[in-house]
């Protein structure tokens, strides 16, 4: 079995009940006097996987995070890590290395102190320190800046010699508070991809918390989206975004435009919903399991939707009438916001494929159309 | 940001540093004044070094110099360590037993009128001493502890406040890299608030070398600290002599002041990107 | 970690106080100590505790006593005013000065601080005696004939106060202006205030933390200030810690010492944990 991101994703041993998990999350809560910062959360992580946990500040990713990493004892519930109970564990005595957001580099050392300041806890001999060190500078491309100090390096050298302090001590699990959060985004592009060349060769397997849904869609062989305490939906990124189990998921990643309705039919293998705010029906070309005449809501991704000035063919279903209200131009797609006679505003995007496009302006008349497979149905 | 002030703060300041600072002037150019009236100037005779000579040899103001230093020494080592650990306590644990008592214990010199707690010292070695016969009459040990006493409340405050704003992430990086807490607060806390600590080493040392008050309530025979000696001359007037001391002071505490003060700028890019 | 300083802050800071609390209750003696003790034997198997009020009582009736308490308070709230006057514009410019020059006038100001308050105050004995510097100034431009008296008057104790103290006011004010957000004061002149509306409205409610520990810093020490009233304050300039100094070492009363020195502690005790409550709130805001 590989243990690269890419590797484990081919794989998916989270679909296979035979594969043990090498981080088991039984059950844990953390309060903070009243306030229940995390809620009951189950999760199990796979050798070699990226996960991402992704949400909002005050989610509780954080506080997840900081008790694996030993930070934080849980209320209740159980961690294990590689089949060992680590609950009470303290972070010195975990295999457990983690990165932190402001990268906590010591500024009294310089980069080589820092980063074998760990296997000198390990109390190593001098030469296998030193030649450990100097793989893991190489690796992170900083061995001309080792005897530099902290403060003399910029904020993405900083970052890779935080990433190289935890990982030289080559961790079972390496924990990362939101790695990227502080770069700028030409950096941070960049860097994504480091990190996921530098998992794969060394095949250390990373949770990762972050807000930017970019990165987790980017870094991550499985996603965790969590929400007050709770973890919502875990899954690839493409199961998260085509196939979001709730309103809340499927807002958090990426946009949507959400659309309330009835049910009016309701076969296996095809729904009719029947919307107020789109003011027409909308037909989904698979069945959903909702009891009958339930409140659901539809939800189609803004660039699966098409738009033109002439009225599409076919039925009656999914397809709407509406006049363009705003136009943002980003290079290489466009955003178009078309107000809907009920009043709902609809978020449309479309890649600019030519340049001398029929121009759509202002106020122009429009119709919205999209296919049969691609609302997705939720029922909360 | 608008740096320029207005021409009333200017000159607020002006008026302000000079108020501070001619008293202070006036004493050093009268150091140079052969007169023994101090303050008429004996323009034939001087400006002259005859009064540094004189202080130099002068063996009760050299004696008491002494006496000063070794307590001031050992009251600022003292005060760094017991401010150390209360400030420590403070900053960190938010809650636990005695805290607000710690906390209004350590900072309650700060403000008190040294005359209550001079008073109040000496009539605890009093008490002690009739109760199981120690301090045995009270000299520089019982001065040391008085001066430490107060001492101490300056150092918490200082450590206290530079660990507040202490980044606690590098703790936890050490930690999580396999250092035990003790281990982590000598090899990382402590070298980073250095600064913090030495400020209050040199605090606590000045507070000792200049104190007045707790001294003489907490000296006994043959302990004369340099401020008494000087306290009991100027108590009769002006001296040439305490115009030299003062000299001698000014320009010893000015060069330390630029000396830390520069070292500190220095140190100041280390912190700017962590802690 | 915290017993030592703790244990020693309870044997050296607060059990002396209990022991003042006792003595002011005892009888003088001329003894070694010079006070009798509370406890006595009576017969057998009797303890008498022997509390004697008088020292209080006499604090109260003779009005030596109540003249001083409330002329220390009076001259403490008005060097703390004066302290104020001069010092507020002082640490206003320097937090608002360039940073080079905020770190040259800080450290003129530290200056002061670190120089021995006793040497500090036997400067203005040279400036303020009749053949004193500024006498002679005076009386060489022509403006005076006679030299005036200026040392051992209430006068000379002010000024005294005022220069040994204005350190303790600025440097507090200063730590909490410097923290100040400038750009308010831009936001509220572009919203139709003068500068000294601005100044009025914004920074002077703001530094209101940076005032209040200032002036306690200046005026609960100045209270039982004893070395100024001693040195330039004549022998009419009654102040209490100089009251208790005398009880203490000349009159050998040291019962009565104690009862001046708790009464002395009564009366500062509110401001004093006023002062901690700013404290606590200047830095719960800033964290």
């Amino acid at each position: 079995m590989t243990t690269s991101a890419g590797g484990v994703v081919k794989a998916q041993p989270w679909n296979d009940p035979t594969t043990r998990p090498y981080v088991e999350i039984e059950r844990i809560s953390k309060s903070f006097g009243d306030f229940k910062a995390v809620n009951d959360v189950s999760l199990k992580v796979y050798k070699g996987e990226i996960f991402c946990l992704l949400g909002a500040s005050g989610c509780g990713k954080t506080t997840l995070l900081r008790m694996l990493g030993g930070f934080e004892t849980p209320t209740s519930g159980k961690i294990l890590i590689d089949g060992e109970d680590m609950t009470g564990v303290p972070p010195y005595e975990r295999p457990v290395n983690m990165m932190f957001q402001s990268y906590a580099l010591f500024p009294h050392m310089n980069v080589e102190q820092n980063v074998a300041f760990g296997l000198k806890q390990d109390r190593l001999p001098r030469l296998q320190i030193q030649e450990r060190v100097a793989t893991m500078l190489d690796l992170v491309k900083m061995s001309d800046y080792a005897k530099r100090k902290p403060h003399q390096l910029s904020g993405g050298q900083r970052q890779r010699v935080a990433l190289a302090r935890s990982l030289v001590k080559r961790p079972k699990l390496l924990l990362l508070d939101e790695p990227l959060g502080a770069l700028d985004k030409k950096l941070r592009e960049h860097t994504q991809f480091e990190l996921i060349s530098l998992q794969d060769k060394l095949g250390v397997t990373f949770i990762v918390v972050t807000h930017d849904q970019e990165e987790a869609m980017t870094l991550a062989s499985r996603i965790g989206v969590m929400n007050h305490g709770e973890i919502v939906q875990a899954g690839t990124p493409s199961e998260i975004y085509e196939f979001p189990n709730s309103k809340f998921v499927a807002d958090f990643v990426g946009s949507v435009n959400m659309f309330e309705g009835k049910l009016i039919e309701d076969e296996p293998d095809y729904v009719r919903i029947a919307s107020a705010e789109l003011g027409g029906t909308i037909y989904v070309s698979h069945g959903i399991s909702a009891p009958p005449e339930a409140v659901v809501w539809a939800a189609v991704r803004p660039e699966k939707m098409f738009m033109s000035t002439t009225a599409p063919e076919g039925g009656a279903d999914n397809v709407v009438r509406g006049a363009v209200q705003d136009i943002a131009y980003l290079g290489d797609l466009s955003i178009y916001l078309v107000k809907l006679p009920t009043g709902k505003v609809v978020r449309v995007t479309q890649p600019n494929t030519s340049r001398h496009a029929e121009a759509i302006s202002w106020d122009q008349q429009v119709y919205l159309s999209w296919d049969a497979t691609s609302p997705v149905v939720v029922t909360r | 940001m608008n740096y320029r002030s207005s021409f009333f703060v200017v000159t607020c300041i002006a008026f302000g540093f000079a108020f501070l600072y001619i008293p202070i002037l006036s004493m050093v150019v009268f150091s140079f004044n052969a007169s023994k009236l101090v303050t008429v100037w004996d323009s034939a005779n001087s400006p002259t070094l005859k009064w540094y000579y004189a202080l130099l040899n002068n063996e009760e103001i050299l004696d008491a110099a002494w006496i000063s230093l070794k307590v001031a020494v050992i009251n600022a080592s003292g005060s760094v360590i017991l401010g150390t650990l209360a400030g420590f306590g403070l900053a960190r644990f938010s809650r636990f037993r005695g805290r607000f008592t710690l906390n209004a214990m350590a900072t309650a010199p700060l403000v008190m009128p040294e005359v209550i707690t001079g008073l109040s010292l000496l009539l605890l070695f009093v008490a002690l001493e009739q109760l199981i016969g120690w301090p045995a009459g009270r000299g520089i040990t019982t001065m040391t502890i008085g001066h430490m006493t107060f001492s101490m409340a300056y150092v918490t405050v200082i450590v206290n406040s530079r660990l507040a704003s202490f980044d606690t992430a590098l703790e936890e990086a050490a930690m999580d890299l396999g250092a035990r807490p003790f281990k982590v607060f000598f090899v990382i806390t402590l070298p980073i608030i250095f600064p913090a600590i030495l400020s209050g080493w040199l605090l606590a040392f000045t507070l000792s070398w200049d104190d007045l008050v707790i001294s003489s309530f907490t000296s006994g025979p043959g302990s004369s600290t340099l401020p008494m000696v000087v306290f009991s001359k100027v108590r009769l007037g002006v001296s040439p002599e305490i115009n030299v001391l003062a000299t001698i002071t000014l320009a010893a505490v000015s060069a330390m002041i630029v000396a830390v003060s520069l070292w500190m700028a220095r140190r100041a890019k280390l912190d700017k990107t962590a802690a | 970690m915290v017993a030592l300083p703790y244990l020693w802050l309870l044997l050296f800071f607060v059990a002396p106080f209990l022991i003042v609390l006792k003595i002011s209750f005892s009888d003088i003696d001329l003894a070694i100590p010079p006070y009798k003790p509370l406890l006595e034997w009576v017969g057998k198997h009797s303890l008498a505790i022997k509390l004697n009020f008088d020292n209080y009582a006499f604090l109260f009736t003779d009005s030596l006593y109540l003249h001083a308490f409330a002329n220390s308070i009076k001259v403490a709230f008005l060097s703390t005013l004066m302290c104020l006057i001069i010092g507020y514009p002082m640490a206003y410019g320097i937090a608002r000065a360039k940073p080079a020059a905020r770190n040259v006038l800080l450290l003129l100001v530290i200056l002061p601080f670190w120089t021995s308050l006793l040497l500090r105050v036997y400067a203005w004995i040279g400036l303020l005696k009749g053949n004193g510097v500024i006498n002679n100034v005076l009386m060489s431009l022509g403006i005076i004939h006679e030299p005036l008296t200026m040392l051992y008057t209430p006068l000379a104790m002010y000024v005294g106060i005022v220069y040994s103290y204005l350190p303790f006011l600025i440097l507090p004010l200063y730590a909490n202006l410097e923290k100040m957000d400038w750009q308010l004061l831009e936001a509220a002149q572009d919203l139709g205030c003068r500068p000294w509306q601005a100044f009025y409205k914004i920074t002077l409610p703001l530094s209101r933390n940076g005032i209040l520990a200032g002036s306690m810093l200046v005026f609960i020490p100045a209270v039982g200030e004893f070395v100024i009233p001693a040195l330039l304050g004549g022998p009419n300039a009654l102040m209490i810690g100089r009251v208790l100094w005398d009880e203490f070492f000349s009159n050998r009363a040291w019962p009565v010492a104690s009862a001046v020195a708790i009464l002395l502690l009564i009366l500062l005790v509110p401001f004093m944990m006023w002062y901690q409550s700013v404290q606590a709130r200047e830095s719960a805001g800033a964290r």
